[in-house]
C-alpha cells in the first residue's frame, strides 16, 4: 500500500485527503428508526440479489450463524474480519437505516463514519441501483438477528489507518451506477450490470495493485482468492476449450462442466448460490462473459478433447523403465514416483476405463486446475481433496495430505502437469507447497 | 522389494509399487482388520494410521510407504485385551454388522492421539469422511467420547431454520 500510494500523491496532499476524509463522513446521530415493515415480495427480491452477490459467503463465519460476520478474510494488508450484518442492534447492522445500508454499499462508510475496507466490494456496488439496494435492505433486515461481534482485524500500518480510505477511494473508487448499454440486448445488460456490480467476479478473478485496487487495465485476467488462484476469464483462462456462454452457464449453475471442470475453493460456494436465483439471470451473467473478447486457442474443441481422450492414464500401456542397473533403478525410481503415485493414488478414478466413479471426473488434460499458470489450485486439491457441503451430493475427492509426503505430492503434481498439459512445467510446486503448508493465504 | 512398517515389524513386501497398501496389508499379511469398501477412498472402512494420520489405504500405493510408521487395528489391541478405544467401542456395542468398524476406531484413534480431549464438534468433523450403512454413527460417536472421557453434549432443541 504505502508504495502504491506513494507514487501517486505527495505527502501534504495524502494530508488533506486524510483530513477530508475525517471530515466528511459524520455519523447519523438519528435515534434507531422503528423496524420498518417489508413486503414478502421485496424480501424474496433481496434474498436473490443476495445469493448472486455472495453475501453469506463472507458474512458468515466457519460454523458460525449466517451473515452473522467473523469470517477471517486474508489479505496482503493482513486478516480482516467480515462483520456481522443481521439486524442485531448492538453487534450488527440493526440501527442502519435505508440511507445508511445504501451509503456503506456505494460509498464504503459505515453508519458511525469509520470508512470499510475495500475487501467489502464496495467498488463494485456502486454499480448497483438503489432499488436493488433497497431490496437487499429489506432481505437481511429481516434475518435473524444475531449477537456476534467480529474478531478484531490485524491490519498493518498505513492501511490500519482507516481514513487513508478515502484516498484510495478518490484515486480508484468509480462511484458510478450502471449504465446500459442500448446496443446491446437487454439480457446482455442484465449479465453485465450483475457482473460487474453485486457479483464483483472482478474482486477475485481480476488482479490487484500494490494499493489492493483491481487493476483496471488487467480485467479478468486472473488474481487471489483466498489462498486459491482465481484463474483468469475468457482470453485469459488457462483452459484448453473456450468458453461458451452455455459451459458458463452449465458450470455456474451446476458447478460443473464436462469440459472445464469442477467450482472448488471459494467458487464452490458462489455457484451453491447461483443454484437457487432465478435461470435467467445465470444465463445473463453467462451471455455477457462469453461476449468478452475470447482470444486465440489454436485448435478447435473437438480436436482438444480428441487430444486429450489420447493422453488419458492407461494401467495397462504404462513404461516399463530399465531398472536392471542399480544406478538406472534410483534414477527411474526418481523419474517415475510421480507415474507410480499416479497410478496408485488417483487413477483408479481418473481414467476412463469401465467402472466407477460415475460420473467420471473431468479429464485432467481439460481441466483448469492442471492447465493453469501456477500449480497453486492443483496442489490444493490433492492435499485437502474436494468435499460437497455436509449433506448435499456432489463430487468427492480425498485429500491425500496425511497419504502422501510433501515430496511425492510434488512428485505427482510435477507428473500431471508434465503428462496432460501442454503448458511448461511449473518450475515453482515445491515452494508453493511449503508457502500452503504454513498456513500463507497471500 | 518394498520394506514396510506395520504395527513396528518390519516386512519385505514383493508387489508392484502402484499396490494398495489395503491389498498387501491383507493378500501379504494377512492382516484381514483393514475393509475393502469402495476403492475409492470414499467409505473409509479400509483406513488406517501413517506417520499418525488417518487415511485410506485403498487409495494409497505401496511406494509412498517405505519408512513410515503404519498402524493398523491389529496393532491397538487384542480380543483378550481391547486397546481403551476398541473397549469403549465394545461397552457402547457401535457395531452393527461391524464392517466399517476397524476404519472407524483407526480415524478416531488417529484424533485422540492428536488430542485427547476433542471436543464433539472436532470428533464430528474428524469422523466425517468414514461412512456406516447401518447407520450406527450415533453409537461411534459415544463410544469415542466415552474414549475420550466426555460426558454426552447436553440435547439442544431443535433450531428453525430461517432462510
Amino acid at each position: 500500500m504505502t508504495a502504491g500510494l506513494a507514487h501517486r500523491l505527495s505527502i501534504p496532499a495524502l494530508l488533506g485527503v486524510i483530513l477530508l476524509g475525517c471530515a466528511e463522513t459524520p455519523t447519523t446521530t438519528a435515534q434507531t428508526p422503528a423496524k420498518p415493515a417489508f413486503d414478502a415480495a421485496r424480501i424474496a427480491k433481496g434474498a436473490q440479489l443476495s445469493a448472486i452477490g455472495d453475501c453469506r459467503v463472507c458474512h458468515t463465519a466457519d460454523g458460525g450463524r449466517d451473515f452473522g460476520g467473523g469470517r477471517a478474510l486474508p489479505t496482503p494488508f493482513g486478516t480482516i474480519h467480515s462483520t456481522n450484518i443481521t439486524p442485531d442492534d448492538e453487534t450488527g447492522i440493526g440501527r442502519y437505516t435505508v440511507d445508511d445500508f445504501r451509503r456503506a454499499l456505494h460509498e464504503g462508510v459505515a453508519r458511525d463514519g469509520h470508512r470499510l475496507y475495500p475487501v467489502f466490494p464496495y467498488d463494485h456496488f456502486t454499480r448497483v441501483t438503489d432499488d436493488d439496494v433497497d431490496a437487499l435492505y429489506a432481505f437481511v433486515m429481516t434475518r435473524e438477528p444475531v449477537k456476534a461481534r467480529a474478531p478484531r482485524n490485524h491490519v498493518t500500518f498505513p492501511a490500519n489507518v482507516r481514513p487513508l480510505l478515502a484516498a484510495w477511494n478518490l484515486l480508484y473508487l468509480d462511484d458510478r451506477r450502471f449504465t446500459p448499454n442500448p446496443a446491446q440486448t437487454p439480457e446482455w445488460n442484465r449479465g453485465a450490470y450483475l457482473v460487474e456490480g453485486l457479483a464483483h467476479c472482478g474482486a477475485c478473478h481480476t488482479p490487484r495493485n500494490g494499493a489492493g485496487a483491481e487493476k483496471k487495465d488487467a480485467r479478468f485476467a486472473g488474481g487471489d482468492a483466498e489462498g486459491w488462484e482465481a484463474p483468469g476469464l475468457i482470453a485469459a483462462s488457462p483452459a484448453p476449450i473456450e468458453w461458451t456462454a452455455d459451459a458458463l452457464f452449465r458450470y455456474l449453475r451446476d458447478g460443473f462442466d464436462r469440459e472445464h471442470g469442477l467450482a472448488a475453493g471459494p467458487m464452490a460456494p458462489v455457484v451453491d448460490g447461483l443454484a437457487n436465483v432465478p435461470e435467467a439471470d445465470v444465463r445473463a451473467i453467462a451471455t455477457y462473459l462469453a461476449s468478452l473478447p475470447q482470444g486465440q486457442r489454436a485448435v478447435a474443441a473437438s480436436a482438444t478433447i480428441a487430444a486429450a481422450a489420447k493422453r488419458e492414464f492407461d494401467p495397462v500401456a504404462r513404461h516399463a523403465p530399465d531398472r536392471a542397473t542399480e544406478a538406472g533403478a534410483h534414477a527411474a525410481e526418481d523419474e517415475d514416483a510421480g507415474e507410480l503415485i499416479f497410478a496408485g493414488a488417483c487413477a483408479t478414478c481418473h481414467f476412463e476405463g469401465v467402472g466407477p466413479p460415475d460420473p467420471k471426473p473431468v479429464p485432467l488434460a481439460l481441466s483448469t486446475a492442471v492447465n493453469a499458470k501456477r500449480p497453486r489450485n492443483a496442489l490444493r486439491i490433492v492435499v485437502e481433496g474436494l468435499h460437497p457441503r455436509a449433506g448435499e451430493a456432489g463430487a468427492i475427492m480425498p485429500g491425500f495430505a496425511g497419504a502422501l509426503t510433501d515430496r511425492q505430492i510434488v512428485a505427482v503434481v510435477e507428473y500431471m502437469r508434465a503428462r496432460f498439459s501442454d503448458a511448461p512445467r511449473w518450475s515453482d510446486v515445491a515452494a508453493t507447497l511449503s508457502f500452503l503448508d504454513k498456513g500463507n493465504a497471500p | 522389494m518394498i520394506e514396510l512398517t506395520v504395527n513396528g515389524s518390519r516386512h519385505a513386501i514383493d508387489a508392484d509399487g502402484d499396490a494398495p497398501l489395503l491389498y498387501v496389508l491383507r493378500d501379504h499379511l494377512a492382516l484381514n482388520g483393514a475393509k475393502f469398501g469402495c476403492g475409492l477412498g470414499q467409505c473409509g472402512a479400509c483406513t488406517v494410521i501413517v506417520d499418525g494420520k488417518a487415511i485410506f489405504s485403498c487409495i494409497t500405493p505401496i511406494s509412498v510407504l517405505a519408512g513410515r510408521a503404519i498402524r493398523t487395528i491389529e496393532g491397538l489391541g487384542t480380543v483378550e485385551r481391547p486397546s481403551p478405544l476398541q473397549r469403549a467401542f465394545i461397552d457402547e456395542q457401535a457395531a452393527q454388522c461391524g464392517y466399517c468398524i476397524a476404519g472407524m476406531i483407526m480415524r478416531a484413534q488417529a484424533l485422540l492421539d492428536a488430542n485427547p480431549s476433542p471436543s464433539d464438534a472436532e470428533i464430528r468433523r474428524h469422523m466425517a469422511p468414514n461412512l456406516c450403512r447401518c447407520g450406527t454413527h450415533v453409537r461411534i460417536l459415544r463410544a469415542i467420547r466415552r474414549a475420550a472421557k466426555k460426558p454426552a453434549p447436553a440435547i439442544k432443541p431443535a433450531r428453525t431454520r430461517s432462510t
